[in-house]
C-alpha cells in the first residue's frame, strides 16, 4: 500500500510543479511543459523496455525520434508532383540498385566457399554496385532537387493525414533498429553502445543532407496538424463567446485550447503505450525479459534465444521512440534536423530513465516529466541564482556579465549533477523496478 | 600525365591534412584505449575531457597573450600545454575520487560506469560551456605555414602548390614526441609496467603487490596529458569549439575499437586507419585524376565517393565492419 502512496504522491508533486508553473509564470508554459513532458515520458517508455527490460544500451534514441520526425513529412505532406516526374522513378531506382547491391553482397558473402574468389567477387560487387547506385540516383537527385528549390525541392510526402504518421514513425524506426540490431547486436554491451551513437549521427547526416527526401537543412514547415489552428478558432464567434465565458481573450482561449488538444492526443497515446508496456513486463515474455538480462547465460541453458530476444525487444523500444520523435514533430509543426543534438535527444532521455528507475514502466513515465519539468526551468532558476550570487557586484562588472550570460549553460550541469547523485544514492531510481 | 603534379596535389589535399588528423585521433584514442585497459569502460566524457584541457590552453594563451608573451614562430599555445595539462590532470583526479572511485569499489559493471561517464560528460561539457562559452574560439598564432602555396610554386615551379601549415607540422612533431614518452613510460618504467601487468591481468597483478589506486592514478594522470595535448593540437589546427570535441567521440571510439581496445600500438593504427579513410572517401578525386589520366579520359565529376558530410559514416562503417569480422581489433586488444 505504501508504495502505491508514494508513487502517487511523487505525480502528484510532478503535477504540483507544473501547475505552479502556471500560477506563476503562464498556463501557455505549463501546457507546453506538459505536452513534452508526455513525448519524453514516451521516450523514456521506449528505452526502459530497451535497457531495463533487457539491459540493451541503446545510445542512438535521437536517431529513432528523427526517424519519426521524418515520417509524418514523408506522410503527411502533400506529393509534388513535378518533382515525381523530374526524377522521382530515378530515385526510387537508385535505391533499390544500392539495396540490391548490399543484399547481393550478403548473399555471395553467406553462399560462396570463403576465399580468395570470394573476396574478390564481393569486392566487384560492392564497387560495381557503389558506381552503378551513384550512376542511376545522382541525376534523379540533381532533377528533383532543382523543382522550385525555395518552397520544394523535394518529393513531398503521401498527403495522408497527420495522425497515420505516429504509427508511420513507430513502422520506420523499428525498420532502422530491425538493420542495425541485426548487425550490432551480440557484440558487447561498450560496442553496441558505440555503434548505436555512431547509427544516430549517421541519420541526422543523412536527414541534412539529402534534399530531395525532406529538404535537409532548408526544413519543410507548415506540416498539417491534427488539431484546429488558433487563427480558425479566433475567428468563429462560438469560441469567442466561450472563452469570454470563461473569461479569457480568445487569443489566449486559443492557443490554450490548442495544447489541450494535443495533450488530450498525447495522454492517449502514453496511456496506451504504458498499458502495453505493463501488461509486456507482467507477462510470461517480460519475465523471460529480465532472467536474460540477469543472466544470459542461464537464460540461453534454458533454451532461450537470447539474440532474437535482443533483436525483438531493440526493434520495439525504437518504434516507441519514433512513435514519439513522430509526435514531436507534428507538435512543432516543421521538420529541423539541424536541431537534434544528442545531448538532448539521447543522454537527456537516459538520464529521465535512470532518475526514474530503470525496468520500471512508472518511474519511466515520471522520470520523463520530472527531468523535462528541470531541463526547462533550470534556466529561469539559474538565472535567478546567478542574479543573487552577483547582486553584490558592481554593475558593469566582467564577471558579473559573464556569469549572467553563461546561466542558460545551467542546464546540462544540473543534469549531470542529478545523474550522478542518483546513481550513487540511488541507483535503483524514484520509483525502483518490483 | 602529370605524375608529379598528381602527387603534389594527393599530398597537399589528403595526405597531409590525413596525417595531422589521424596524429590528433591517434593521441585521443590512446586515452580511451588506456581507460578502457586499466579501468575497463568506455569513457564518454573522453571528447569533453579534451574540450576542458583545450579550454584551458586557449585561456592560458590569452593571458599570456595580453602579457604580450610569444613564442617566435611557433604558437603560444605551446606555452599553455603544459598549464593546461595540469589543470585537467586536477580535474581528472578530482572526478575519479568523487565519481569513479566508489563505483570501482563496488565492482559495479562496465555498463554502469559508462552511464557514469555520461553523467560527467554533461557536467564537463555544461562547465566548459559555461567558463568559455558555446562559440568558436580562435586561438593559433605564430608563423601560419611552414611552406605556403606561393613559396613552394616558386621553389620547384611546379603548376601544383604544397602547403604545409605550422599547426600540420606541429601536430606530428608533439604527437611524435608525445607517443615515444608514453611507450618508454609503459616500457621501461616500474610504473609502466606494473600499468601493463594491471590491464593483462588484473588478479595476477594484483597478488604480485600491485597497488591498483596507485595505477589507476597514473593511468588518469597520463590520460589527462594525452587528452589535454591532443585537444590543444586539434584546437589549434581547426578551431576550438566546445560541441566538435563531442562529435570526435565516435571517430576516436572508431580508432580505438578498429585498433583493438587496450592495445595502445592499436589505437595508433587505428587512428591513421579511420583519418586516411575519412580524407580519401570524402576527397573530390578530379585534380588528381586530371593530372594522371589521358585528356580523353578526364572525369567530368567531381569523382567525389561520398560528401563531407558523411565524414561519419565512414568511420562508423569501418568500425562495424572490423567489429563483425575481427571483434578484437586488428591488434588484438581485449573483448570482454
Amino acid at each position: 500500500m505504501s508504495d502505491i502512496m508514494k508513487n502517487t504522491l511523487l505525480f502528484a508533486i510532478v503535477g504540483a510543479l507544473i501547475i505552479l508553473t502556471g500560477f506563476m509564470q503562464s498556463w501557455n508554459s505549463a501546457l507546453t511543459i506538459l505536452n513534452m513532458g508526455l513525448i519524453s515520458a514516451i521516450m523514456a517508455l521506449g528505452v526502459n523496455l530497451q535497457w531495463g527490460f533487457a539491459g540493451l544500451f541503446n545510445v542512438g534514441v535521437m536517431g529513432f525520434v528523427a526517424l519519426g520526425g521524418l515520417a509524418v513529412v514523408l506522410t503527411s505532406m502533400a506529393p509534388v508532383g513535378e518533382a515525381w516526374a523530374a526524377g522521382g522513378t530515378r530515385v526510387i531506382v537508385g535505391l533499390l540498385a544500392g539495396a540490391g547491391t548490399i543484399v547481393a553482397a550478403v548473399m555471395a558473402q553467406q553462399r560462396l566457399a570463403a576465399g580468395r574468389t570470394r573476396n574478390l567477387i564481393l569486392l566487384v560487387i560492392l564497387i560495381g554496385g557503389f558506381f552503378l547506385y551513384r550512376a542511376i540516383f545522382d541525376p534523379g537527385v540533381a532533377a528533383v532537387e532543382a523543382v522550385d528549390p525555395a518552397a520544394t525541392g523535394y518529393l513531398g510526402g503521401l498527403g495522408l493525414p497527420v495522425l497515420f504518421a505516429w504509427p508511420f514513425g513507430g513502422l520506420l524506426a523499428a525498420g532502422a533498429a530491425w538493420l542495425i540490431g541485426k548487425t550490432a547486436l551480440g557484440l558487447r554491451s561498450d560496442y553496441l553502445a558505440i555503434a548505436t551513437l555512431g547509427i544516430a549521427e549517421i541519420i541526422i547526416a543523412v536527414m541534412k543532407n539529402e534534399d530531395w527526401l525532406a529538404r535537409g537543412v532548408k526544413n519543410v514547415n507548415g506540416l498539417p496538424r491534427p488539431v484546429p489552428y488558433e487563427i480558425d478558432l479566433q475567428n468563429s464567434q462560438s469560441f469567442v463567446d466561450s472563452a469570454q465565458g470563461f473569461g479569457l481573450d480568445p487569443v489566449t482561449a486559443s492557443t490554450l485550447f490548442v495544447k489541450l488538444n494535443y495533450a488530450l492526443l498525447f495522454s492517449v497515446v502514453l496511456i496506451l503505450i504504458l498499458i502495453m508496456a505493463q501488461a509486456a513486463l507482467r507477462s510470461p515474455w517480460g519475465r523471460m525479459m529480465r532472467a536474460i538480462r540477469d543472466n544470459e547465460v542461464a537464460a540461453e541453458a534454458m533454451g532461450k534465444d537470447v539474440t532474437r530476444r535482443h533483436l525483438q525487444i531493440f526493434v520495439l523500444g525504437s518504434a516507441v521512440c519514433g512513435i514519439a520523435g513522430a509526435m514531436m514533430t507534428t507538435l512543432d509543426g516543421q521538420l529541423t534536423p539541424g536541431t537534434y543534438q544528442p545531448l538532448r535527444y539521447t543522454f537527456l532521455i537516459w538520464v529521465m530513465v535512470i532518475v526514474g528507475g530503470s525496468g520500471s514502466n512508472l518511474g519511466a513515465v515520471l522520470g520523463g516529466f520530472l527531468i523535462w519539468f528541470f531541463w526547462i526551468q533550470v534556466e529561469p532558476i539559474g538565472l535567478w541564482l546567478m542574479e543573487t550570487i552577483t547582486s553584490g557586484m558592481a554593475e558593469d562588472s566582467g564577471l558579473r556579465i559573464h556569469l549572467l550570460n553563461s546561466a542558460a549553460h545551467m542546464r546540462l550541469l544540473t543534469m549531470g549533477v542529478i545523474l550522478l547523485l542518483v546513481l550513487r544514492f540511488s541507483p535503483r531510481g524514484l520509483i525502483p523496478e518490483k | 600525365m602529370d605524375f608529379l603534379n598528381a602527387i603534389v596535389a594527393l599530398s597537399n589535399f589528403v595526405l597531409i591534412p590525413a596525417i595531422a588528423y589521424g596524429s590528433q585521433l591517434a593521441l585521443g584514442a590512446l586515452g580511451v584505449t588506456l581507460i578502457y585497459g586499466i579501468l575497463r569502460f568506455s569513457n564518454f566524457a573522453h571528447g569533453d575531457t579534451m574540450a576542458f584541457g583545450a579550454m584551458i590552453a586557449v585561456l592560458v594563451t590569452w593571458a599570456l597573450q595580453g602579457m604580450g608573451v610569444s613564442f617566435g614562430p611557433l604558437p603560444t599555445a605551446l606555452l599553455a600545454l603544459p598549464f593546461a595539462i595540469l589543470g585537467t590532470m586536477a580535474l581528472v583526479l578530482i572526478t575519479d575520487r568523487v565519481v569513479y572511485r566508489f563505483y570501482r569499489e563496488q565492482k559495479a559493471k562496465p555498463v554502469i560506469l559508462v552511464i557514469v561517464s555520461m553523467g560527467v560528460m554533461f557536467i564537463l561539457n555544461g562547465l566548459v560551456r559555461f567558463i568559455i562559452g558555446p562559440n568558436d574560439q580562435k586561438f593559433a598564432d605564430g608563423e601560419r605555414f611552414i611552406i605556403s602555396v606561393r613559396e613552394f610554386k616558386a621553389m620547384t615551379g611546379l603548376r601544383e602548390g604544397l602547403a604545409i601549415k605550422t599547426t600540420q607540422g606541429l601536430t606530428v612533431v608533439v604527437a611524435i614526441i608525445a607517443v615515444a614518452l608514453l611507450f618508454w613510460f609503459l616500457n621501461r618504467t616500474r610504473t609502466g609496467k606494473s600499468m601493463r601487468a594491471y590491464s593483462d591481468n588484473e588478479d595476477l597483478a594484483l597478488l604480485s603487490g600491485i597497488n591498483p589506486e596507485r595505477v589507476v592514478m597514473y593511468t588518469w594522470l597520463i590520460v589527462a596529458a594525452l587528452a589535454t595535448t591532443a585537444g590543444v593540437l586539434y584546437g589549434l589546427d581547426k578551431t576550438f569549439k566546445p560541441f566538435v570535441y563531442f562529435q570526435l567521440l565516435l571517430p576516436i571510439f572508431a580508432s580505438a575499437i578498429v585498433g583493438g581496445l587496450g592495445s595502445p600500438l592499436g589505437a595508433i593504427a587505428g587512428g591513421f586507419v579511420i583519418a586516411f579513410s575519412e580524407v580519401t572517401i570524402t576527397y573530390a578525386w578530379k585534380k588528381v585524376l586530371v593530372y594522371l589520366m589521358p585528356e580523353p579520359l578526364e572525369p567530368s565529376g567531381l569523382v567525389q565517393l561520398l560528401s563531407t558530410d558523411y565524414k561519419f559514416a565512414v568511420s562508423f562503417v569501418i568500425l562495424i565492419v572490423v567489429l563483425l569480422f575481427k571483434p578484437t581489433g586488428l591488434f588484438q586488444g581485449k573483448s570482454i
